[in-house]
């Protein structure tokens, strides 16, 4: 068989069709629609069969708790009145050590259920971890397939730890130096292999989190007799978010304000070997948020499930210096020790508690387990080595892959808004280039896929000359 | 020597620059693709041999030879006394300059 790379990316799609089960194709529609809820069906499972497989396997149930002192120090820089209470759900207790354990465990549930030998994941994330854990339950083999390293073999030290905890739970790794090209050999090992594909994108890889938006709603209930009003979820490819909206859907009409919070990395380009050890976080960034929620199928199937627009309100970004700040303080303040990119909702979370009342209630819906590489101080220290100037001042100063700037005093720690109604216009902008012409499904799916109306979506197509059936 | 059987790591190139996707960075596209995996040794070898391994899942993979037992050694990196001076400001904020004397 031809092993080039333009030969293997030719076979892509029944590559993937093979590795998860599911045709893509029967859920298309008209000329640029799916049926999204359809998709989210696959495989008949329902939000209470998802807690039961997850409570067998070591998932789930993680306390939520309130973070008093950090409120506290919120009210001090808040004006008289405001500053909201913070809660924190610590998923780091979740085995593996992250909330990506309740993707894996619905992936891996399935690749059993169907009878794979094994699975195969592209992370170098907590998915990882979580997928080679989830592995071990079941008996099944585990190859993650991780971006490590820059073209000098310099690793970066998260990704070097998490390879270290999926060789714990007994899984091969295949580590790569910088580039697109991941998808390439990911796509060689499944066709080798013939494992499942245990990807974030699949629905498997989004109802597990439906769970964690449940458990938000039923903790927070029983803590403080009401509704959060406010949940901030780390945005990167889009899963997070999207899971656990649904999952708080499911559990209450109350309204709660669904946040995105990024890390900005703005000016770092995510493929660039030279930019690969300037940043300091490889996931929770901008550089996956920014491209995923305006084009969720760029994932590693063919109709991702992940589809953050559907359900974000608000999307922020903080700074590197912000998040390392808040970690620490997380630390010293609370007595919980966490990794720093699980922290990124806290940044975020503790800017917007400032303008919040103090009877509201804001909840940052993960922390991440910490180790060596993978805590602020190892990678504050691995910056400094790669000449990143690290100083107190304004956040709002910090230049990507050049500064890492810490907040001189708390009252600077201050979220930036994205303007999701430009997200939304650039994303319809790319749909429209996909066809002229559009049924009324067409226009209907587009307002779901953006949380807006018919209106808007017609208004936006007019624009582009757009033809709408009758 | 290294014996056969020995757990290793090896590293290989698995597309060239000029085999690698269009539109990349310069930076990436002027350096090939590598691969780094773990195993054991397939036959007695030294180091910077091409050699065969058996991974974890049983698959089979060549490569350079680059290191026998390979070690974890990632670490929490130099002490950066920046955090002493987070812990000031979070701790001095909440609880008063006073906290400290």
């Amino acid at each position: 068989m031809n092993n080039s790379y333009e030969s293997v990316m030719a076979r892509k799609n029944e590559i993937m069709r093979r590795s998860v089960g599911i045709d893509f194709n029967t859920y298309e529609k008209d000329y640029l629609s799916f049926d999204y809820e359809g998709l989210l069906s696959e495989g008949g499972f329902t939000l209470e069969t998802i807690k039961a497989i997850q409570k067998d396997n070591g998932v789930g149930n993680t306390p939520l708790k309130e973070c008093k002192n950090i409120t506290n120090l919120v009210r001090k820089v808040a004006k008289p009145g405001f500053g909201a209470r913070i809660f924190i759900k610590d998923e780091a207790l979740n085995d593996s050590g992250s909330f990506k354990a309740r993707r894996a465990s619905i992936s891996c549930y399935q690749a059993k259920k169907m009878g794979f030998k094994g699975v195969i994941a592209a992370t170098s994330g907590n998915y990882g971890a979580a997928v080679a854990s989830q592995a071990a339950k079941y008996g099944l083999k585990c190859i993650i397939v991780q971006e490590c390293y820059d073209s000098n073999g310099v690793g970066q030290p998260e990704i070097i730890e998490k390879a270290r905890a999926c060789e714990a739970y007994g899984a091969e790794v295949v580590q790569l130096s910088v580039g697109p090209e991941l998808f390439y050999k990911f796509l060689l090992l499944l066709e080798e292999t013939g494992y499942f594909n245990a990807s974030l994108y699949t629905p498997y890889g989004i109802m597990g989190i439906e769970s964690l938006g449940q458990e938000l709603i039923e903790d927070c209930l029983k803590l403080t007799g009401k509704n959060p009003d406010v949940v901030v979820c780390t945005n990167a490819g889009g899963g997070n978010l999207t899971g656990t909206a649904r999952g708080i859907k499911k559990t209450t009409e109350a309204k709660v304000e669904i946040v995105g919070a990024s890390v900005n990395l703005y000016g770092l380009h995510m493929a660039d070997d030279n930019d690969f050890n300037k940043k300091s976080f490889t996931t929770g960034h901008t550089g996956f948020g920014l491209p995923f929620i305006m084009n969720p199928d760029r994932s590693d199937v063919p109709r991702s499930a992940a589809r953050p627009l559907r359900y974000i309100d608000r999307y922020v970004t903080v700074t590197q210096g912000e998040v390392f700040f808040m970690t620490e303080a997380l630390s010293v303040l609370e007595g919980i020790e966490r990794g720093p990119a699980g922290n990124t909702s806290l940044a975020a979370a503790f800017s917007i508690a400032k303008d919040m009342k103090e009877d509201q209630i804001i909840i940052v819906q993960e922390t991440e387990y910490t180790s060596a590489g993978k805590h602020h101080q190892a990678q504050l220290a691995f910056a400094r080595d790669n000449g990143i100037c690290i100083y107190f001042g304004d956040p709002k100063d910090e230049i990507p892959g050049k500064s890492i700037v810490l907040p001189k005093s708390v009252d600077l720690i201050k979220a930036v808004d994205l303007d999701l109604d430009m997200i939304r216009r650039k994303f319809l902008q790319s749909q429209f280039y996909k066809s002229k012409k559009l049924s009324k499904y067409d226009i209907e799916f587009l307002s779901l896929e953006t949380n807006t109306s018919i209106d808007y979506v017609i208004n936006e197509s007019k624009k582009y000359n757009i033809e709408v059936e009758d | 020597m290294i014996k056969k059987g020995s757990w290793v790591q090896i590293k290989k190139i698995i597309l060239n620059p000029e085999q690698r996707a269009n539109n990349l960075p310069e930076a990436t596209k002027k350096v090939p693709l590598l691969l780094w995996v773990k195993g054991t040794l397939s036959t007695d070898s030294e180091i910077g041999d091409v050699v065969e391994i058996k991974t974890v899942t049983g698959r089979v993979e060549t490569g350079e030879l680059i290191e026998v037992n390979p070690s974890y050694l990632h670490n929490y990196g130099k002490y950066m006394p920046e955090i002493q001076e987070i812990d000031r400001i979070v701790k001095s904020t909440l609880f008063g300059d006073d906290y400290y004397e």
